[in-house]
């Protein structure tokens, strides 16, 4: 039993009086604690899958299981409720908040996500959000605004900030296709100590193959179908 | 350190420019609404307390019918002293009258020995008649302002017919009058004083004593056509009016219909209806006032949901609950409006503040160099504020709506 099942799972779009399917049913599982890559050609669906694995989207047919619960019996509220205690985003431009502090960002899911106020009292958050600047280097920018970093800097705040709430599972929609060769594989070296010092399961998605080398299971998608069962590296 | 408030207030802060217009407008919008009904309010209570205080009193009592031929001053239909002792005792009984003052009037003929002309009198009890309608004595532009309204054989007339017969304090006169049997009786007085005149009924009466009115129309017993009644609280008129009305219902004439009638200076005056055009345009200022804000308002919120589409998206994917991405939007709207009433209310106030210091005047009817002192109530001030706030709240209503009800996907995808 995985962190993140997946059987017979199919999701179809549908564009006017046209079925697009994008995912044609697919099974995989994700183990706790791996370091997971989709991986396929534009258009064959990672972001889709990610986005149902991410509980914004309901599958079409067949079953997704996150951390034991059905994706599908979600409704709006509760799916939100869902990510926010146990999913991290990283979006491939970054997504700051552009009115907060680099602080502020990392501790944004603690005081406007999480509504149990009691689980992050105002010492122990901020702690946390030093942690989790401390891990990624971005201890000595915290008060400059997303506008006064570089793109790296903010994909590095971006990572603490899927990791501030300690969640189960961090999402990864391309993280790197916006940063330059070198500044991708330092974000991924970051995410994979991540996983090392937190235990997180990351599931990430690209297409650079050079960056697919660095994922522990990587998904190969082809037009909607897994090409192998999950290979391992 | 942030929370709500504080990003929705960075958020105002990010388009300063936009922002600051938009404040601009509720100012404007604002100051157009306090200023009128300062303005405006102060002039039409001073219209009213000129009307009410100089002539006609708050209410009138009159014989059933005795309105509606007003203009011939019937003699027929006066109160017979049976009927003014019932009314003094139902005015004495309710607690909201001050005073009243009994008039006896009627028309005659003025002559100055050499020429004739019209003159509407009101026989009045001076002492009652100056409780009642206290402005009357400041009116008196020749003669002694001090003391008894008239005496027995005094006449005080309006200024206008003072200037057009040529005569003056101390000339003596006669008035002619035909009493209700048709027969015509004279009497000599002398002038006491003149009065200058006001806009509405009974603006250009002359005033005898109430005796000689009675002497001069061979009345018998002591008739008396009007009573003119001064509350103690002006506001509460329509009160009073119904209690003083329903109090002298039971007064029934042979046919057992009601035997009295009984009018606001309202009802009596012309002026109510410009008071009512005030009243009314103050209300079309307040709703100006509220279609500005509610547009400015919802035009600045749908632009600024509308450039933040990837921002929803972001916070509604890492799972910031709608709820609070509504709260976040309406405490914009919030924020904006607070700013926007309490610059617009200090602006009000000052703005108020500098036309009493300045002391402008203006003129009305025959009365001129009235001071305009504009005063606004402090709830007519809050009223004006809370209505901005919320009509500011509601206007972000929909655009925070939609903003909460994103979908966080293809929020994240919008370019
Ligand atoms: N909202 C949508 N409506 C209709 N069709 C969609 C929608 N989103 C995706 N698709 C279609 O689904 C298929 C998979 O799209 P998806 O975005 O998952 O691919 P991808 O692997 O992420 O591609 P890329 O590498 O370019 O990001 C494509 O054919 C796409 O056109
Ligand atoms: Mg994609």
């Amino acid at each position: 039993m995985g962190l993140v099942t997946a059987s017979n799972l199919t999701k179809t779009y549908r564009v006017g009086d046209i079925d697009v399917p994008a995912i044609k049913g697919v099974n995989f599982a994700i183990a706790a604690s791996s370091f997971v890559a989709f991986v396929g050609p534009s258009g064959s669906g990672k972001s889709t899958l990610l986005n149902l694995i991410g509980c914004l989207d309901h599958p079409t047919s067949g079953t997704l299981k996150v951390l034991d619960t059905d994706i599908a019996t979600l409704d709006r509220r509760a799916a939100a409720r869902f990510r926010g205690e146990n999913i991290g985003f990283i979006f491939q431009d970054f997504n700051l908040i552009p009115v907060l502090t680099v602080f502020e960002n990392v501790e944004y899911p603690l005081r406007m996500v999480q509504l149990d106020g009691n689980k992050w009292p105002a010492e122990k958050r901020r702690a946390r959000v030093l942690r989790l600047l401390d891990a990624v280097g971005m201890t000595d920018q915290a008060d400059k605004r997303p506008d006064q970093i570089s793109g790296g800097q903010k994909q590095r705040v971006a990572v603490a900030r899927a990791l501030v709430s300690q969640p189960k599972l961090v999402l990864a929609d391309e993280p790197t296709a916006n940063l330059d060769h070198d500044t991708a594989y330092r974000i991924l070296e970051l995410m994979k100590k991540m996983r090392d010092d937190f235990g997180t399961t990351f599931v990430f998605s690209t297409h650079d193959p050079k960056i697919m080398g660095e994922a522990e299971t990587t998904f190969t998608l082809e037009d909607g179908r897994l090409q192998n069962g999950g290979s391992h590296v | 350190m942030f929370d709500v408030l504080a990003i929705a207030s960075r958020n105002l802060l990010r388009y300063r420019r936009r922002t600051l217009l938009t404040l601009l407008l509720i100012v404007i919008g604002m100051l157009a609404v306090l200023l009128f009904i300062a303005v405006a309010g102060s002039f039409k209570s001073m219209m009213v307390g000129q009307i009410t205080d100089s002539v006609l009193g708050h209410l009138q009592v009159h014989r059933k019918g005795y309105v509606a031929s007003i203009d011939n001053l019937p003699l027929n239909l006066n109160m017979k002293p049976q009927m003014v002792a019932k009314v003094e005792e139902a005015l004495k009984q309710n607690p909201a009258v001050e005073t009243w003052s009994p008039r006896v009037k009627f028309g005659g003929m003025f002559s100055n020995f050499a020429e004739t002309t019209s003159i509407r009198v009101n026989g009045i009890d001076p002492a009652r008649e100056a409780a009642t309608t206290p402005l009357l004595p400041g009116r008196m532009v020749d003669g002694e302002k001090a003391g008894a309204l008239v005496g027995r054989g005094q006449i005080v007339i309006p200024l206008l017919l003072a200037r057009g017969m040529k005569t003056g304090v101390g000339d003596t006169v006669v008035v002619v009058a035909t009493n209700r049997d048709g027969s015509v009786n004279g009497k000599t007085f002398v002038i006491r004083g003149i009065l200058e005149g006001v806009t509405g009924p009974g603006g250009r009466d002359g005033y005898v004593h109430i005796d000689d009115a009675r002497e001069l129309l061979r009345m018998t017993e002591a008739e008396v056509s009007e009573i003119a009644v001064r509350l103690k609280d002006f506001s509460r008129l329509e009160r009073t009016n119904g209690q003083i009305k329903q109090a002298l219902e039971g007064l029934t004439n042979k046919e057992g219909k009601p035997a009295l009638e009984v009018h606001s200076w309202a009802d009596l005056s012309p002026f109510a209806n410009l008071a009512r055009m005030i009243d009314l345009m103050t209300l079309f200022i307040k709703i100006m006032l509220v279609s500005i804000v509610l547009v400015a308002v919802m035009n600045v919120m749908i632009m600024a949901v509308f450039e933040r589409i990837r921002e929803i998206g972001t916070i509604a994917a890492i799972g910031t609950p709608p709820s609070r991405i509504l709260s976040l939007f309406l405490a914009e709207g919030l924020m904006l409006g607070l700013a926007g009433t309490v610059t617009g209310m200090l602006l009000s106030l000052a703005a108020i503040f500098g036309i009493n210091v300045w002391k402008p005047t203006f003129n009305f009817g025959q009365q001129q160099n009235l001071v305009m002192a504009p005063t606004i109530a402090a709830g007519d001030v809050l009223t004006i504020a809370a209505l901005v706030v919320v009509v500011a709240v509601i206007a972000s209503l929909q655009p925070a709506w939609k903003a909460s009800r994103m979908d966080p996907i293809s929020a994240l995808r919008h370019v």
